[in-house]
Parts: structure tokens; C-alpha cells; sequence
């Protein structure tokens, strides 16, 4: 009876916790989708998602959730920077050279980040208050963040079927080269989708500094979350990473219940070679 | 399946990443000059003709998780340096002067660095005396390299008992042991609801795993009830299947935490989840003077703390003891330390500036900078400073921990102006405020 207390506790606050997740991969497998470059900047840009709330909240007094448009347009801006930089020039040579440039733009964001803003712990004392239902307790800012995930990949899914550049997006996803033959300026829409999977990531982060506290280094393990839920949704499928998201937040409500939670890591990644093995293409993605 | 392969590469980098805290290529770098301070050490101008400078070698985080409470240990050493420095250094009876200098690495809070850096220290930087990094598991690995070329290492910040086990015969260590850092905290339970349930719940590492291997047994001993025993990985930022599991046992204490990242963090979960604990005590990130940060989250929750400016140990307390007294008093080491940094001191502060304090002692009593000379002064000490009692083990089973240093329980309340103040609660006897139990939650 105390486990299904227990289960029935943690439950939703890891499934809360998976739309959050799911945002941020998504970041990732739209840049994978499309143009089949793994961003090794995401974790440091998740970081940056969250000193943007820290920055904006503490030092400028500007509500958390408003503060999300900002820290948007500023993760879409980075990411066409870091397109242009560091990724254009070798996005057609082998895979490892484009995986060398973002891990040297990641590299590059924590060496920096570390020099100007140290790895102490960050706090944003930002509450919403909590919901009490029987043994559950549903924090406020766990709820909203939840909540912006949903809108976010609503977003993301209109812009990617409904919208002229969205669909420029599926179509340089789909056949570059038909994509260019047919008049579309590839080069500017692999900047867009770079500059979108940034955004999420910054976003995820934003979200993120809410509830936890966090330094210049901790967007690393949401980073390692983002590739166990890539593989779950599928490379390259951003609606599947949702669902990745749901699913590896499920499990983190689930496993602590039945054992200590230092089991969680490992059984995660063992989910992760698991795929790997046995469906490469992730739960929702397409057989090959 | 090319692809796949690449993948595999891509999480092997990040998580080699994640696992490193990989920040920064680390620098040399002497420690930084800081302004004279006032309060020096007992130190009297020397009337010399020689002056001879001794190397400290130690190794900081000044990245990665211990950042915080190393930050202010390597402050508190610091500024002791300065302060012996600037008055001229340690007279020796034969006219030389001692005079201390630095050599200092980014030890990223990473132990297979720590290992490489005090190797460095040793062979390269020829330092004659080392200090600990901060923190127990780092400060084993570095008692490993230290011992291996016989230097003497004060151990600053590093409660763990066990590196002391091995046999060792140059590790002299400052903080009382982590087996008994929480005794100080049962006693007050004890005696103020002896009916509690009390939770355990800490960080895996080699510290709290130590403190609360000597916790168990003597809340046991004590009657308590404990109603939950939990470890948590150091990088834990979600504790809410943890607080859901404290709440679901039905206890009304909790003791436990880590260090200061996983520590604030566990404190604010627990105050957004309104968990009703009677008392909250957490290990190291109380104790600092960032934790108020975490708003009214930080009321109530109590630490175990090596050294407290409220309850600072002083000349008459030694003279009643029969002790002799070395060093400057606990006011005029805060005041010196306030100037030069413009905070206020905590226990790893004093610690740092204890562990030169106590290499400066050996020294004198030695009348010498011979090694074994300073260890066999080191293995005779029996003194009193601000910081409390310093004595060593010197039995082979278990030579160079400390046996009388004392530690007290502090927690934060807020004083009449709403501010979030830090006061002593235990021993009753140096305490400086009642105990806020149960803690008030809104």
C-alpha cells in the first residue's frame, strides 16, 4: 500500500517533469532531423536558458513565464550564430567534423560561462505555491512549466505543417537537393531549424531554472536525458520526443518508488542501449 | 548503423563531460594577494638576518561542486599567510624568519586531478608543506600522493575517518571525524522530543556516507526511531520522489544532505512541498553564508557546524582547561577576515586559516623547517585556538585524526528586523538562541 502512496506521489511530478524533457529534446532531433548534425551545444545552451531566467528575474524583476519570449528570440538568434560560425562550413563534410564544431561551441559557452559566471549554484526564488491532493503534491511552476511544453510543441507542430517555412523545413529534411532544385534557399532554412533547436533548449532551460537550482555545467545531464528520449521518440521525429519526454519522466516517478533513486540513471541508460539494440529507429520513429 | 555509431560517440563525449564537470583548462597560479590584515597570528618581528620562504601546496576548487566551501577554505589560509607574512614571518630561535608562499591549481572538484596536481606539487613545484583540497574525497585522494613522498598534509576541510585508517603517518586532520559530527545534533533531539522518527537521507559520497555511518548507531543507541534510510547521487537536482518517500514514512526529522549544491537544493524542495518536519538538519550547505539565498526556504534548517563566530572558543576557556592557547581571537580573526573580504567568516573559512595556524604552531614548537622535526611537533600538539581544540591521534591504528576538536549545532532564525541570522543552539551551554523546533511553516 505505501508503494502505491508512493507511486501515486511521484507519478505526476515525473510526468510533469517529462514534458519539460521532451521540450528540450526536441531541440535536438529537430536539428538531427534535418540536417543529421548531433548539436553538442545543447546542454550549454539549456544552461544559458536558465541564467536567462536568473538574469531577467533576479537582476530585472521580469516575470519568469513573459521573460520566455525573450530568452526565445535570444536561443533562436545564438543558434543561427553558432549555424553560421561554427556548423555551415561543415555541413556536408563527414559527421564527426560537424559533432568536433558543436562540441567546440559547447566547449567554447562553458569555458566562457565559467570564467564570467563561475559553477556556484544559481537559485530563482520563484514560486507558484503547490497543490495538495491526497499524498500528491503538485507544484505551481511544475504545472505551468508543463503547460508551456504543450503550447511549445503545439507551436512547433503548426509551424513545421502549417507555415511556408516549416513545410521549407520538411522539405530540406526530406531531400536537400530537391529542396534547392525546387528554389528553396537551403542554407537559410538548416540556419532556421539550427536556430529553432536552440530555442527549445534555451527554452527547456528557462523552465528548468524555476524549480531547480543550477550553474554553467548542468546542462549536461539534460542533455544526456535529451539523447535517451531522442532514441525513445525516434531521431530526427520532434512530436516522438514529446513522447520520449513523457515517457522518461514517467519512469523517474516510477523506479524511485520501488528502489533508491541512485537506480534511476542506470536503468535509464540501460533503456537507452536497449533501443539502441533492439529498434534503432526509437519507439516512434519509421523502420528503416 | 554509421549513424548510430556516431550517436554512441556524441553521449560517450557529453557524458565523459557530465561525469568530469569539465569547466576550464587549469592555470597555475599563486594565491592571490590579499590586503594586509589587522589581528595577525602571533608572530613577532623577527630581529633576523635570514629569511627563509616555505612552499604551501594545495590544490582548489575553484570549479565543479565544491566550488563554494573551497572558494572560502582557501580564503581562510590566505589570509592566515598575509597576515604571518606581513608580520615578518615565523621566528626561528637561530635569527631565520619563515616566511609562507603559495602554489595553488584548479583541482575542478575532481579527484583524479587532485592526484595529478599534489604529484605536481610535490615534484615539480617542490612544495614543502601541503594542505588538503577541500572535501573528504577529494582529501583521500590527495593523503595517497601525500604520503607516498612523506609530506606533511594538514587535512583543512575533511571529515571522513577512514583515510586516517590506512596507516598513515602525515595526515594531520582539523574537523572532528564524520562519525561524530552528528552526536552533538542527537543529544539536542534527545532532549528536545525523544520520540522523533528521523529520517536519514544523504549524498553517496565519502563524507556524509561516513557521518552517517556513525549517525545510525548512536541514534539507535539513543532510542530514536529511524523510520528511513536513503542515498542520493551528488548531482541530484529533483528530490521529489525523495521527499514523497520521507513524507510516506511518517517521519518528523530529517538528518542528512551532502554539500552545498545537492544541500540547497534538498532544503528548497522540502520548504516548496511543505513537508512538516518538526527539524530539518543538513550537512555543509547551511552552514554557509549563501544559504539564506534560498529565502524563507533557509528558516529552520540546522547544520552541524565545525566553528561558529557566536560561540567562538577563547584564551579563558583554554586557561580553564589547561590548555595553552595559540593564535589571535575569534573577533579579530572575523574583523581581519570581513576587511580583507567583506563577509563574514564561516566554519571553512576558520578551517583554512586554522590549518596554517597549526603548521605556523608545529613550526615554532619544532624550531625548525625540517619535516620530521614539524611532525613530531604536529604528534605532541595539544593547543586551544578560536577554532577549538587541536590534538591528534598518534595510536598507528588511526594516526593524524583529530581528538578534541568539538563541534556545535547552528540554525538559521530571523532576528527582529525579519534578517536571516545564523545562531548556536547546541551545546546549551555556548548557545546563543533556543532551538526553532518545530520549525514554523506558513
Amino acid at each position: 500500500m505505501q508503494q502505491i502512496n508512493l507511486l501515486l506521489a511521484s507519478l505526476p511530478d515525473g510526468i510533469l517533469l517529462g514534458f519539460v524533457y521532451g521540450l528540450a529534446a526536441m531541440g535536438l532531433t529537430l536539428i538531427w532531423g534535418v540536417m543529421n548534425v548531433i548539436n553538442l551545444s545543447h546542454g550549454p545552451i539549456i544552461a544559458l536558458g536558465m541564467f536567462g531566467t536568473y538574469f531577467l528575474f533576479i537582476r530585472a524583476g521580469i516575470n519568469p513565464y513573459l521573460g520566455l519570449f525573450l530568452i526565445a528570440a535570444l536561443g533562436l538568434l545564438l543558434g543561427i550564430l553558432i549555424y553560421v560560425v561554427a556548423v555551415h562550413r561543415v555541413i556536408n563534410a563527414p559527421h564527426l567534423s560537424s559533432l568536433l564544431a558543436t562540441f567546440s561551441v559547447n566547449m567554447i559557452i562553458i569555458g566562457l560561462g565559467t570564467a564570467i559566471l563561475t559553477t556556484s549554484p544559481y537559485n530563482v526564488d520563484f514560486s507558484l505555491g503547490s497543490l495538495k491532493i491526497g499524498s500528491t503534491t503538485l507544484l505551481g511552476t511544475r504545472l505551468v512549466a508543463a503547460l508551456v511544453a504543450i503550447l511549445y510543441s503545439a507551436a512547433l507542430y503548426l509551424f513545421l505543417y502549417r507555415t511556408r517555412p516549416g513545410k521549407y523545413i520538411r522539405a530540406v529534411a526530406n531531400n536537400r537537393a530537391a529542396a534547392e532544385l525546387m528554389g528553396i534557399p537551403s542554407s537559410r532554412i538548416l540556419a532556421l531549424s539550427f536556430g529553432l533547436g536552440t530555442m527549445l533548449a534555451a527554452v527547456s532551460g528557462a523552465l528548468i531554472a524555476t524549480f531547480f537550482p543550477f550553474n554553467i555545467l548542468s546542462g549536461g545531464s539534460y542533455e544526456l536525458k535529451s539523447f535517451v528520449i531522442s532514441v525513445l521518440g525516434g531521431l530526427g521525429n520532434p512530436i516522438g520526443a514529446l513522447f520520449g519526454g513523457l515517457i522518461l519522466g514517467t519512469l523517474e516517478g516510477i523506479i524511485p518508488a520501488f528502489l533508491e533513486t541512485t537506480w534511476v540513471p542506470v536503468i535509464e541508460f540501460a533503456l537507452f542501449v536497449l533501443i539502441l539494440l533492439i529498434r534503432p529507429s526509437g519507439l516512434f520513429g519509421a523502420e528503416e | 548503423m554509421k549513424q548510430f555509431r556516431l550517436l554512441i560517440i556524441a553521449v560517450l563525449l557529453i557524458a565523459s563531460l557530465v561525469l568530469g564537470s569539465c569547466a576550464q583548462q587549469p592555470a597555475a597560479t599563486q594565491a592571490p594577494e590579499q590586503p594586509a590584515a589587522t589581528g595577525a597570528p602571533q608572530s613577532e618581528e623577527p630581529m633576523t638576518t635570514n629569511e627563509v620562504t616555505l612552499t604551501i601546496g594545495f590544490s582548489s576548487s575553484n570549479t565543479g561542486s565544491m566550488e563554494v566551501s573551497s572558494k572560502r577554505q582557501v580564503n581562510g589560509l590566505t589570509l592566515w599567510m598575509d597576515q604571518v607574512n606581513g608580520a615578518g614571518g615565523v621566528p626561528l630561535s637561530d635569527g631565520t624568519a619563515v616566511k609562507f608562499a603559495a602554489v595553488t591549481y584548479d583541482d575542478e572538484s575532481n579527484k583524479e586531478r587532485v592526484q595529478e596536481l599534489y604529484t605536481r606539487l610535490i615534484t615539480e613545484d617542490n612544495a614543502d608543506f601541503m594542505i588538503s583540497p577541500y572535501s573528504s574525497g577529494l582529501t583521500a585522494a590527495a593523503s595517497v600522493i601525500a604520503e607516498q613522498y612523506g609530506k606533511v598534509m594538514i587535512t583543512a576541510g575533511a571529515a571522513e575517518d577512514d583515510a586516517y585508517k590506512t596507516g598513515n603517518t602525515s595526515l594531520f586532520q582539523l574537523y572532528t571525524p564524520g562519525s561524530l559530527y552528528l552526536i552533538s545534533t542527537v543529544d539536542m533531539l534527545k532532549q528536545l522530543d525523544p520520540q522523533a522518527k528521523v529520517a536519514v537521507v544523504n549524498e553517496n559520497d565519502k563524507f556524509s556516507t561516513s557521518v552517517m555511518g556513525g549517525l545510525k548507531p548512536y541514534l539507535s543507541s539513543e532510542g530514536f526511531e529511524i523510520v528511513l534510510e536513503e542515498g542520493y547521487a551528488s548531482d541530484t537536482t529533483d528530490f521529489g520522489p525523495i521527499i514523497n518517500k520521507i513524507e510516506a514514512s511518517g517521519a518528523t526529522v530529517l538528518l542528512g544532505g551532502g554539500h552545498y549544491p545537492d544541500g540547497s537544493t534538498f532544503a528548497r524542495q522540502l520548504y516548496e512541498r511543505q513537508v512538516g518536519l518538526k527539524f530539518i538538519s543538513l550537512l555543509v550547505a547551511p552552514a554557509d553564508s549563501k544559504f539564506p539565498e534560498l529565502g524563507d526556504a533557509a528558516l529552520g534548517v540546522a547544520t552541524s557546524s565545525q566553528w561558529e563566530l557566536k560561540a567562538t572558543h577563547t584564551e579563558q576557556e583554554a586557561s580553564g582547561l589547561g590548555i595553552e592557547w595559540f593564535g589571535p581571537s575569534g573577533d579579530d580573526f572575523a574583523a581581519a577576515y570581513e576587511a580583507a573580504y567583506g563577509d563574514s567568516p564561516t566554519y571553512h573559512v576558520a578551517g583554512g586559516y586554522a590549518a596554517g595556524l597549526v603548521l605556523q604552531k608545529a613550526i615554532i614548537d619544532a624550531d625548525s623547517v625540517d619535516p620530521e622535526k614539524v611532525k613530531a611537533a604536529l604528534n605532541a600538539m595539544n593547543i586551544f585556538t578560536f577554532y577549538g581544540g587541536i590534538q591528534f591521534d598518534t595510536t598507528p591504528e588511526s594516526h593524524g585524526l583529530q581528538i578534541s576538536h568539538k563541534m556545535v549545532v547552528a540554525q538559521w532564525q530571523k532576528n527582529a528586523a525579519g534578517e536571516f541570522v545564523r545562531e548556536v543552539i547546541w551545546p546549551s551551554d555556548v548557545a546563543t538562541a533556543n532551538p526553532l523546533y518545530p520549525i514554523q511553516t506558513p
